[in-house]
């Protein structure tokens, strides 16, 4: 007969402050098989260990259950216990009368107590039931996926490139560098952003370890840590990157312009085009969609012969390319090309979306002196559509006044709850690099309240203040488009309890950041989980901000929420070294928690086989009769077949049949009783 | 029967509805203290024969908690464990059960609120219903 131990956690009072423990513990002691029955402080410290330890060694139990927090971050914690203590670690069960018990029923203390008897008579009941397992090791595939080479990825990937592992660097754009790459300085240094930034994209480029995949999508993600399947997208170029030196000369002869992303749609870029000056790799990309195929050409095809001398006519930019990387006769396959990668671990860095400007229809967003915060990136970058020159693109004049409105679709339940978290700082920064520019140039900044949390932050809000920027307490209202180009901003001033209406030649839109665009499929296709506000979760806010819910798939910088550039670096480190944990290790265990079936009870009937959405179910035969047989290296242990055999001949160890309906009956009919309801 | 409190069983899966309830926790949404959950690694592993044997058992009410569709952690175990609970919800009624006591609803992970503010609504709902006429013979009542 089990003998089985319960063990209650006070969680300092976080439990203890609703639940009746001296009742709860009464009623434990009652239960069938129960032998032992302790409560403490904090069962998962050290002393709290040491309770269950002891009892191990001194033979009283061979079954554990903890009532305390939730399995999900626990559960691992109270399995070393038992293994320390000399019992296999799959003989111990949580009762949750944390997180789902004493948290939500504070003010139902005599509920809240009853119910935490429930749920430990459902834990005793499945402990009675549990059984030894044996865990499983498996190898591990020493390479790893960094999704996303924005300055986080492109960190993340170094780092484990460093360490000697392969890394293969996947990114949507045809270059490494992001977001950042688009910035002209970064605060609180002021540092020129492609001058930090364009260091990093070339050793990314050219660390030997590093495969770069870029103008590439995730196309699907099977397998679990050790042993990720990911296939990649290649999407089409139209040039052949093994020849393309990246000379440009195409995009030269190339007669078609369209708006060009790099700038925010200020600028025109040609058909076929390099993403920007420093990019990386540096190779050019054809714009299909764009293309008006010169001279007939299009893909695929032979150039038509010129009517008078012979000659083929090829379009301008195959013309003028030296190294035949531009040849426009190869049938492209318009998808692209995919390929298949095995790696152990992977990092989610897909980092955000700057919010467009269109839906704030009160702001006057069809002005083009109406921007957002990042198009004002670009116009004062040396790199931008005015080589850093401070000047309207309606007019080509410097504006006399800049207005900048804060928290536009940040902290605002019509859009987003959250909080951006840099826009303060950077709004700061761009008042002050106005100012630097433009001396006489009148800044505005509203704002609902200055957040300038940070190292060196504060001082650089106080330098700015005293460089004349005017910051203006209350949220605007509305921007008006008046006569001569000029804007009017109308808005509250907490401070002076009043309206204020402000006229100005500029206005800047400190927008949200967003999750990036797809970001809810490829959360889908990893099978992490997105939190409320479509940024991915993390598994733990506090002790496990780099990990997420799937083991081996970790997440870094903003594609987790908002965060300034030094935030996203520090993830980063974090991630590729969590990341290197299972690589450096070889060989992972994961837990034996998959199904196996009984041959004596299977009929053979085969209905489990095709239900398996891991194809590890196979029928085999036994001399005359056949038989399923599942292949416990590729069950991920869902339970869909045994929820469906007829037979019920198939056992999901760590949720049996039998384990479960002990629960059932622990929660109805042994309940009833005890609560006399 | 004044004080009569229904007493309601939770399926919840452990990639989705478990942790949404937990968030529940963290953010301290109340519900109602009848709601218990049995936590399983997929709602396609929950037999249709559980959730008779809950209400065979007494309970009032039983709610299975997934991934929302295309969610799933195992794929689609969560459209197998849907088709077969839609079966489920028909023979209920021969069985001498109000096809309300049970429900599925897709809450995932971060819909801690929803979790909270669902169980409140279900709890509701059964108890218009009504306790389980099995309870009688149960308690010999
Ligand atoms: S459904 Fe059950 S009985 Fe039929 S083959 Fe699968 S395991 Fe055997
Ligand atoms: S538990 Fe799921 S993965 Fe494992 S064999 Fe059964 S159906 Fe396949």
């Amino acid at each position: 007969m089990p003998k089985i131990g319960v063990y209650i956690c006070h969680c300092g009072e976080n439990i203890a402050g609703a639940i009746n423990i001296e009742e709860v513990r009464a009623y434990a002691a009652g239960l069938p098989d129960v032998k032992v029955v302790r409560d403490y402080l904090f069962m998962c410290s050290d002393p709290g260990q040491e309770l269950i330890k002891q009892d191990l060694k001194e033979d009283l139990v061979d079954r554990v259950v903890v009532a305390a927090c939730t399995p999900r971050t626990h559960e691992p914690v109270f399995r070393k216990t038992l293994e320390d203590g000399g019992l296999n670690k799959y003989l111990v069960e949580m009762a949750n009368i944390r997180d789902q018990d004493s948290w939500v029923h504070w003010n139902d203390k005599d509920g809240a107590t009853r119910k935490a008897e429930k749920l430990i008579g459902s834990a005793v009941a499945k402990a009675f039931l549990l059984e030894p397992l044996r865990e499983r090791f498996v190898e591990v595939t020493r390479a790893s996926l960094v999704i996303g080479a924005g300055v986080t990825g492109m960190f993340a990937a170094l780092d484990l490139a460093e360490m000697g592992y392969k890394v293969y660097l996947v990114d949507r754009n045809p270059s490494v560098g992001g977001n950042m790459a688009k910035l002209d300085r970064t605060f609180p240094t002021n540092d020129c952003s492609a001058c930090i930034l364009t260091p990093v994209m070339v050793q990314v480029g050219n660390h030997p370890n590093i495969e770069l995949l870029t103008f590439s999508e995730i196309e699907s993600v099977d397998g679990s840590i050790g042993n990720f399947k990911v296939k990649v997208r290649r999407k089409q170029t139209y040039v052949d990157w093994n020849r393309c030196t990246g000379c440009g000369d195409c995009v030269k002869a190339c007669p078609h312009e369209v708006a060009d992303e790099f700038n925010q749609g200020m600028y025109n870029r040609k058909a076929v085009y390099i993403e920007f000056p420093q990019a990386v790799p540096r190779k050019a990309v054809v714009d299909a969609a764009h293309c008006l195929n010169c001279a007939g050409r299009d893909f695929g095809t032979q150039p038509r012969l010129h009517s008078k001398t012979g000659e083929p006519v090829a379009a301008p930019c195959e013309k003028t390319c030296k190294t035949g990387a531009c040849d426009r006769s190869v049938a492209y396959n318009p998808r692209g090309e995919v390929v298949e990668l095995n790696v152990g671990t992977i990092i989610t860095a897909a980092g955000f979306k700057a919010m467009d400007k269109h839906p704030f229809k009160e702001y006057s967003p069809e002005s083009p002196n109406v921007i957002t915060s990042l198009e004002l990136e670009r116009l004062l970058a040396a790199t931008g559509p005015t080589q850093g020159e401070l000047k309207r693109l309606s007019d080509g004049k410097t504006p006399d006044t800049v207005a900048f409105i804060s928290c536009v679709g940040s902290r605002d339940k019509h859009h987003h709850t959250y909080c951006s978290k840099v826009c303060c700082m950077y709004m700061l920064k761009e008042a002050r690099l106005v100012k630097r520019k433009c001396p006489d140039t009148n800044v505005f900044i509203f704002f609902i309240d200055v957040r300038t949390g940070g190292k060196d932050f504060e001082e650089y809000y106080n330098y700015c203040r005293d460089l004349g920027v005017r910051v203006i307490r209350g949220r605007v209202g509305a921007v008006d488009e008046l006569s001569g180009d000029r804007l009017r901003v109308r808005a509250y001033d907490v401070d002076i309890a009043g309206p204020v209406e402000l006229e100005s030649d500029l206005v800047v839109l400190a927008t949200a950041m967003e999750p990036p665009t797809g970001l809810k499929e490829l959360a889908r296709k990893l099978g992490v989980t997105c939190g409320a506000e479509g940024f991915l979760k993390e598994a733990h806010t506090k002790l496990y901000p780099v990990e997420t819910s799937v083991r081996g798939i970790y997440i870094a910088g903003c594609v987790q929420g908002p965060k300034d550039i030094p935030e996203s670096v520090s993830q980063a480190r974090a991630a590729s070294s969590a990341a290197a944990i299972p690589l450096t290790l070889g060989r992972v265990a994961v837990d034996p928690l998959t199904s196996e079936i009984d041959q004596e009870k299977c009929s053979g009937c085969g209905i489990c086989v095709p239900l398996c959405p891991y194809s590890a179910i196979k029928i085999i035969s036994l001399g005359e009769i056949l038989r399923a047989r599942i292949d416990e290296a590729l069950c991920a242990g869902c339970g869909v077949c045994a929820a469906a055999c007829p037979s019920r001949a198939v056992k999901l160890h760590g949720f049996t049949a039998e384990q479960i309906e002990a629960q059932i009956e622990a929660l109805t009919i042994a309940a009833g009783d005890a609560s006399g309801a | 029967m004044s004080d009569w409190k229904p007493n309601i069983v939770v399926f919840a899966c452990n990639w989705c509805t478990y942790q949404g309830a937990d968030l529940a926790g963290i953010l301290r949404c109340d519900y109602p203290s009848t709601i218990s959950i049995i936590r399983v690694p997929c709602t396609g592993c929950v037999e249709p024969e559980f959730i008779v044997a809950a209400l065979k058992n007494g309970a009032d009410g039983v709610f299975v908690g997934g991934c929302h569709p295309g969610d799933c952690h195992y794929q689609e175990g969560n459209n197998k464990a849907a088709a077969r609970f839609k079966l489920l919800k028909t023979v209920l009624t021969e069985m001498g059960f109000e096809p309300d006591r049970v429900r599925m609803e897709w809450i995932s992970g971060s819909e801690g609120k929803r979790f909270a503010e669902t169980m409140t609504e279900f709890n509701e709902s059964i108890e218009r219903i009504g306790p389980n006429p099995i309870g009688r013979y149960i308690n010999g009542g």
